[in-house]
């Protein structure tokens, strides 16, 4: 039994390690890293597309100078912040986590956090009368309505 | 509905429709550049005409430097008399107009140089490291750059001849 464990693990470690391992070499390379950094930017020249993305001129030449600042040996942080340095803050697609930029992070959360207590609030409230509003039974029905359903509810048996 | 019910209501939408108003306003292409008020980045072009020119050699000048291209038209088209002008003007005042032609073919680029008789330096900028180091968005752009290297102004869009002068002595 024990045996059968050990080899079930080391061929769960053997398909992980195999299945991990071209994807942190990928992750690890320049072309990925390249990649990774233009899909970061927005392309000056297109609407809503990234530098990844775009089939530009433009695109394509910032993607090689990407690429040609990684090889010679710059971070992707020293990347990112020459883009900013050029074409500001608006070539992120993404915004910097500070100052101002907080409420673009923080107000979707903060949106959807009070959405789910207003309706947390409006369903306690509706338990709270009884299941719904039809089911106030401290409100008795009217009886000409009472009476007038009866009559159909024997019209509709007939 | 309950007063406090309308006035939150209106509250929340208040805001968000001043900030789709000053949106609208703005002109999305009107993005301010970083590098204004500071060292221009450095570069080096080879001209059209053989000849080479760097930032580090017009140091002490003041320098016009015109982003364009042959298939920008008409705001390139409309400009390059103004830049012409220009140039003959302030030539012999320290003042030196530089086009760097982006994205674009050299026969197309020599053409349009020959067509309107432009005599100032052009050179073309194949790889747009330059057009990037100067966070280009388009075609025209232009730097107004200081005789210390600063850079004074950027303009979008094609220029006049008002606009022209009017920056040019500014930095004289």
């Amino acid at each position: 039994m024990n045996n059968r464990k050990q080899s079930l693990a080391v061929c769960l470690l053997l398909t992980i390690a195999l299945g991990v391992w071209p994807s942190v070499i990928l992750a690890g390379s320049i072309e990925e890293q390249t990649h990774l950094l233009a899909a970061e930017l927005r392309c000056p020249v297109c609407q809503n597309l990234s530098v990844a993305d775009s089939p530009s001129e433009m695109a394509i030449q910032m993607r090689e100078v990407i690429f040609e600042k990684l090889k010679n040996g710059e971070s992707p942080e020293q990347i990112r912040g020459y883009f900013v340095s050029r074409y500001g803050e608006w070539i992120l697609l993404a915004p910097t986590r500070k100052g101002f930029n907080w409420i673009a992070w923080l107000l979707p959360f903060v949106v959807i956090l009070v959405g789910a207590g207003i309706i947390i609030l409006r369903i306690r409230r509706a338990i709270g009368r009884g299941h719904g509003p039809n089911a106030d039974a401290s409100h008795p029905l009217d009886p000409s309505y009472t009476s007038q359903l009866e009559a159909e509810l024997k019209e509709s048996e007939r | 509905m309950a007063t406090w019910k309308k006035l939150s209501l209106l509250l929340s939408i208040i805001p968000l429709l001043l900030l789709l108003a000053y949106g609208f306003k703005t002109n999305p292409r009107d993005v301010p550049s970083p590098l204004v008020g500071h060292q221009a980045p450095p570069f080096a072009l080879s001209m059209f005409d053989g000849s080479s020119n760097s930032l580090e050699a017009l140091r002490g000048k003041v320098v016009v430097l015109n982003f364009w291209a042959s298939w920008c038209y008409p705001a390139c088209y409309e400009e390059a008399p103004h830049l012409e002008a220009a140039w003959q003007t302030y030539r012999d005042r320290g003042v030196m107009v530089i086009g760097v032609d982006m994205q674009d073919r050299d026969t197309e680029a020599k053409a349009f140089i020959e067509r309107l008789k432009l005599s100032f330096p052009n050179g073309p900028d194949p790889q747009g490291k330059i057009s990037i180091d100067y966070g280009i968005y388009g075609v025209p752009e232009t730097f107004f750059i200081r005789k210390d290297g600063t850079i004074h102004y950027k303009h979008v869009g094609a220029l006049d001849a008002k606009l022209l002068k009017a920056k040019i002595e500014e930095m004289l």
